[in-house]
Order: structure tokens, then sequence, then C-alpha cells
């Protein structure tokens, strides 16, 4: 068996409100040394079998990110 | 005989009642369509409408885009059927990159409902060709995931390239990228807006009629072919 995670980020160009409401949060808790947060998603795939990499980066590139305001990493 | 124009109705659509309402009162016959039909009922146009299909899971639009009847819908739209998508139903258009850009979650990170103004830059689409250009129409919004972007670049080439089909005006309400509301495919038979104006045809319903011109355009456009 293989697993296989994937981290979806938007790119750095693309606004973040989510990352910018939990940076903004972080103050009232007392953190205030934080100067900035980006929030993703991150896949965890399990395959019955061994997997290749361009499979996962199919998946990734068609399915879990979208390209046009999302880059991805893969964690094999 | 009328224009048969399909409305899709995915698993969390909650507008493709009004949409068929719109469809109708513009003088076309609306088809209902479901997202695991594998045809078209050989419809002369049609309209992804709002909602949250498949409730919005991974990203508003990624799961539906895959939906057997879009395969149908993606193809025919590169072949110059006219599909129009409203507010979720945009979403998935650009996540099917019929269009370009994205949608994400709205600057205020609130729901938004309201009426909003908006100016037609585009009145030579087959949405958009009811309208004087530069009019300026109410329409209702009501999203949480409205927020159009792209990147800088693309946003130039959007707009060097007038694929910009509505904007917001007297106020931005989720942060858009260059106050974008709506917007075209090369060809102008593919459009998708935020707002909604099958929300928008009757006075007694809605804020204004300004939406029905959205559905007489098509009309006309099918009617002239």
């Amino acid at each position: 068996m293989a697993r296989v995670v994937v981290d979806v980020m938007l790119k750095p160009e693309i606004l973040d409100p989510q990352g910018q409401a939990i940076a903004q949060a972080l103050p009232r808790l007392g953190f205030s040394d934080v100067a900035d947060v980006r929030a993703g998603k991150h896949f965890v795939l399990d395959f019955p079998g061994e997997v290749t990499e361009q499979t996962v980066r199919e998946i990734a590139d068609t399915l879990l990110a979208n390209p046009v305001i999302e880059d991805f990493e893969i964690h094999q | 005989m009328s224009p048969r124009i399909g409305v899709v109705t995915f698993p969390g659509s909650l507008d493709d009642t009004d949409a068929q309402r719109a469809v109708r009162a513009a003088g076309c016959e609306p088809v209902p369509l479901w997202h695991g039909d594998a045809d078209l009922r050989g419809v002369d146009a049609v309209v992804l409408p709002g909602g949250f299909s498949y409730g919005d899971y991974l990203r508003a639009g990624a799961i539906a885009r895959f939906a057997p009847v879009m395969r149908l819908v993606i193809d025919a739209a590169r072949g110059g059927l006219p599909v129009l998508g409203i507010c979720n139903g945009f979403q998935v258009l650009c996540e099917a990159h019929l269009l370009p850009g994205a949608l994400i979650r709205n600057a205020g990170r609130r729901f938004v409902c309201s009426d909003r103004w908006l100016r037609v830059e585009r009145a030579d689409t087959a949405w958009t060709m009811s309208y004087a250009p530069g009019a300026e129409i109410l329409i209702p919004i009501k999203n949480i995931d409205g927020g159009y972007v792209a990147d800088p670049r693309s946003l130039d080439a959007i707009e060097a390239e007038g694929r910009v089909v509505f904007r917001y005006i007297r106020g931005n309400p989720n942060g858009s990228a260059r106050d974008i509301a709506g917007v075209t495919n090369e060809t102008g038979t593919v459009v998708g807006l935020m707002p909604h104006p099958e929300h928008a045809i009757d006075p007694l319903t809605g804020p204004s009629s300004d939406g029905l011109g959205i559905f007489t355009s098509v009309l006309h456009k099918l009617v002239a072919a």
C-alpha cells in the first residue's frame, strides 16, 4: 500500500481571506508576533498498490487543485 | 417553435426552478436536465443555475464540473452552444476552464445578500445583446464564494481581450478583482456572472426586471441563427 500526501495552497499573488481571518484572530489570543497566515488544504491518498508520481500529479492537477489559483506539492 | 433551453439540476442546486421560470418568461421553452443525464435532449442553449452543487465540497463547482451531463455541456460549449452560468454555475464554468479566472471566499468573509448595480460592458454576447452598451442594471447577489480572482497577468489579458461582461458599480460587494461581476469566453457564447438575473425578471418578486434581458438575448440570438 502507498500513502501519498498532497498539499494545496493558494498562489502567493491570490488574496487569502481565510488566512487573513486567522491572522487577525491570533493577536486576540495573545499571539502578537505572527506576521502572516496562509490557509491551505492537506489531502492524504491511500492506494492499494504502488502509484506513480505522474498519476498523483494528474489527480492533483485535475481535481484536488485548481491550477488557475492554486499550487500543489506532492509528498510521496 | 420557441428555442429550447436546458436548465441543469445538480444535487444542491437552488435556483433551477427560478431559472426555468425566467427562460419561460423570455419566450423560450425550459428543458430540465439532470446532472446524471447522458444526453442534452437537443437543447439550443444551457443554463447552469445557482446553488451549492455537491455541497461546495473541495471548491465551489469543483465536483459538479465532472458530472456526467457536464462532459456533454463542455463539449457542446466548445462547439459553440450558448451556455450561461449563474453564481454556482459561474463557478462550475471557471472550474471547467470554459471561462478564465476563479471564484474564492468573499473578501469580507461573509455571505452577501443584496441588490447590486452592474454595468453591462459587453452588449454583443449571446446572453447580453438585448442590452444597450454601458446599460446599468439592478440585480440581486447572494453568495459567500463570490470573489473573482486571477493572477495580474491574466486579469490584464481578460481586460485587453474585452472578456469582462459585467462590472459592479456603486460598490464592490466581495472584493472581486477590478470589480468584475461576469466574464465571457473568446466567442461570446459562454457567459458567467455571480449576480442572479433570474431573480430580477418581475418587479413583483425582485428589485427590477433588468435580468430578463439575459434570457431574451439568447432568444434573439437563437431565433436569428
